[in-house]
């Protein structure tokens, strides 16, 4: 098991949002999870990521053996764990040189790995500008700055591809793409599926999901997970909505 | 005429040394606090005019010079201390300051014969990293500690050029007519308080002298020491373009650490002749004092420079990491036409440090142009106010002027302010002004962090990419150090 959630509960400010969640995660599984807004969809992404702001109050998290919740996010970002952003941060002045060697070179350094120098790290991200069709200045520019909704994004699934995560977690990557930005992000998804790489997509829409076929599908409904299945469900939800589901859940 | 000795104290400050390394160890980030105990010369504490006559007797100056001082003295009596800043400090006790103190070296005569420099001074700024033996081949250095100059490298390289690089005091000897030719004509002795008290008591500092058509071929520095307890430091600086000229000058300043106020009080004017340019680049990394800011530097400094000639250049660039409070505008009079001034800061403060700081931009000639990047960062409970003037007089006919500036909070007790003038007479000039506050974002450190940065890289990186275009017009030594001072500055003020 890569993942394993036991009774997840958190809140932010005081307030619970997630209340006794389940999920288990093998290596190289795909895992959707939908619900409606405020459910606790983006709270589980940030949680398990180990943003500041959310409390975990009760219950316990294992990510590859270790106990997640003991880990700084810094730590967990070294470990493997990837978190692609609703809302990827732009940092002016830095360029996304700077920004990717120094974090692919943390995780290198805690794989034991020598550092990359920036001659090895051009070299290394090359493939990946190609693959998700970034302009060929990407490296030099600010990180995010001046960056489209859909640059940003698919900066984001950049990032991924350089860090080559064990687990990564995409929030809400597709809302606000349009139909080319939206293909090149799941080419990018699609082209790190392995056997030893797991993925939980957050999303509330099937067009993403057609590309990519989840393994499993998850309605995350009030903190917690309330029906799941394969990848048929996403068309019952697209047929029927939440509702049906959430009254048989009560 | 008074004689000095009766004012000065001969001795030794041995006795301070304890005290001193016990405060030391309560601050260890600022790694330049340590007291160097050697002979010294310290005038009693007080001011009045003899005081005034005294420092003019000990550097043996011409009648002009104790002139200039005592008409200074006399007109500073007549104001008040300024505290319109955005700076809060207790109305300074101008009899507790001692007003000249210098190194003497116990084995060199006293009458005058040319003194080696005491091993303890020069010990003091080797932990500094300061080059006084003149052995790094791209930079000349003048060191002042305390109240009087005790290097200055390359001279004779320079000379070579016809550039006059030496300590003021030498100059007010060896070039009276070059110094009564300039001095006072850009920073006058009643511009203000700060610049009265300085023209009255000027201790030292450097003179500069670019012939006409030389490009300086290395960088020329000064660097500030204050050592002693309760003295203030009052250096006046003289830089001279000649008409197509070029130089780059760099300062940089450190005093130890101490438990009650310091005072530096600088004057500096630039002259910059037809076609001529001036870099003028400054680290600021007075001591800030302790974690209320007691015993840091009050650094309240005129800086101004004039483009007089044609197609003149005057660029400012500083980083202000230090000082319990920063009272600074290095300010341009583009009086040439077609003459450009430029103004490039980052200003930092934390703990309850406070800078107030900016520019003036006074556009007189045709189609001058000027350009001010300004970036404030407040950590901690400090407060930082960017405060710029930009005049654009009658006669300057399609003068341009653009300002950007951005503050960055890291925390939430901190103040970011700005306080932008702006005062156009002519029609056809343009003006832009641009300005942000953002806060060092838990988003933007949260990111960094998931990617596998540390808090420490991830902070270091986001505010070297909000100094950036500032840091790049720093020379390239200057602009490590500017970053590693930032970081140092910075230690734990997040988190």
């Amino acid at each position: 098991m890569l993942l394993t959630i036991e009774n997840l509960q958190a809140e932010i400010d005081e307030k619970q949002i997630l209340k006794g969640l389940n999920l288990d995660i093998k290596p190289g599984e795909i895992h959707a999870i939908m619900g409606p807004n405020g459910a606790g969809k983006s709270t589980l992404a940030s949680v398990l990521a180990g943003k500041d702001a959310y409390e975990v109050t009760a219950g316990s998290v294992m990510f590859d053996g270790q106990d997640l919740l003991e880990l700084g996010p810094e730590e967990r970002a070294r470990k493997g764990l990837f978190l692609a952003f609703q809302y990827p941060v732009e940092i002016p002045g830095v360029s996304n040189k700077l920004f990717m060697q120094t974090a692919v070179n943390a995780v290198r350094e805690e794989q034991g790995l020598l550092a990359l120098d920036m001659f090895d790290f051009d070299e290394y991200a090359k493939d990946k500008i190609e693959l998700l069709e970034m302009r060929p200045d990407l490296l030099e520019r600010s990180v995010n700055v001046g960056f489209s909704g859909g640059e940003k994004k698919r900066n984001d699934i950049f990032q991924m591809a350089l860090l080559q995560p064990k687990l990564c977690i995409l929030d809400e990557t597709d809302s606000g793409l349009d139909i080319d930005a939206l293909r090149l992000v799941a080419n990018g998804i699609n082209a790190l599926r392995s056997e030893s790489r797991s993925f939980i997509v957050v999303t509330h829409y099937q067009r993403l999901l057609d590309y990519i076929k989840p393994d499993f599908v998850h309605v995350l409904y009030d903190g917690k997970i309330i029906k799941s299945g394969g990848f048929e469900l996403v068309h019952e939800l697209e047929e029927h909505g939440y509702d049906e589901i959430i009254q048989q859940s009560k | 005429m008074v004689d000095a000795k009766n004012i000065s104290e001969l001795g030794s400050s041995d006795t301070q040394y304890q005290e001193i390394n016990d405060l030391l160890d309560k601050n260890q980030h600022y790694k330049e606090g340590f007291f160097t105990s050697t002979h010294v010369e310290t005038f009693k504490k007080g001011l009045n005019e003899d005081v005034v006559r005294a420092i003019s007797a000990k550097k043996n100056e011409p009648d002009w010079m104790l002139d200039f001082r005592l008409k200074a003295f006399k007109h500073w009596q007549t104001l008040d201390e300024p505290h319109w800043a955005k700076a809060e400090y207790t109305p300074l006790d101008y009899q507790d300051y001692s007003y000249y103190s210098a190194p003497t070296c116990g084995s060199c005569s006293e009458d005058g014969v040319e003194a080696e420099i005491d091993p303890e001074v020069a010990k003091a700024f080797a932990e500094l990293g300061v080059p006084i033996a003149g052995d790094d081949a791209n930079i000349a250095v003048d060191a002042i500690f305390d109240s009087i100059s005790v290097s200055t490298t390359k001279r004779e390289d320079l000379a070579e050029l016809g550039i006059i690089f030496c300590s003021f005091s030498e100059a007010v000897q060896d070039y009276p007519e070059l110094v009564q030719k300039y001095m006072g004509t850009v920073v006058p002795y009643h511009d203000n308080f700060f610049a009265a008290l300085n023209s009255a008591v000027a201790s030292d500092g450097t003179f500069v002298y670019i012939p006409e058509n030389v490009h300086c071929p290395i960088d020329l520095s000064t660097y500030f020491r204050i050592n002693e307890a309760k003295t203030g430091q009052f250096e006046r600086t003289i830089l001279v373009a000649d008409k197509g000229s070029y130089v780059s000058y760099l300062e940089g300043c450190s005093a130890p650490v101490r438990d009650t106020y310091q005072l530096h009080a600088a004057v500096v004017e630039v002259i910059v002749l037809d076609d001529a340019e001036v870099k003028y680049s400054t680290v600021q990394n007075w001591y800030p004092g302790d974690d209320d800011c007691k015993g840091g530097i009050l650094n309240f400094v005129t800086k101004r420079g004039i483009c007089e000639g044609k197609n003149s250049k005057l660029s400012w660039t500083q980083a202000e990491t230090g000082s319990a409070i920063t009272w600074k505008y290095p300010s341009c009079i583009l009086k040439g036409d077609n003459s450009i001034g430029e103004f490039y800061s980052v200003a930092l403060t934390n703990r309850r440090q406070q800078a107030d700081t900016g520019t003036k931009m006074i556009h007189i000639g045709k189609n001058t142009r000027s350009t001010i990047i300004a970036k404030g960062l407040s950590a901690g409970k400090s407060d930082n106010t960017y405060r710029g003037l930009v005049k654009i007089l009658p006669s300057a006919e399609g003068a341009r002027n653009f300002t950007q500036c951005d503050s960055m909070l890291i925390g939430d007790q901190c103040g970011a302010h700005t306080f932008p003038y702006i005062e156009v007479e002519n029609a056809t000039a343009q003006v832009e002004h641009e300005a942000t506050t953002s806060r060092i974002g838990e988003d933007q450190l949260f990111y960094c962090k998931q990617r596998g940065i540390s808090e420490e890289n991830a902070i270091s990186m986001i505010v070297n990419g909000f100094c950036k275009e500032v840091f790049s017009e720093l020379p390239l030594e200057f602009a490590q150090e500017a970053e590693e001072l930032l970081a140092i500055s910075l230690e734990g003020s997040v988190g």
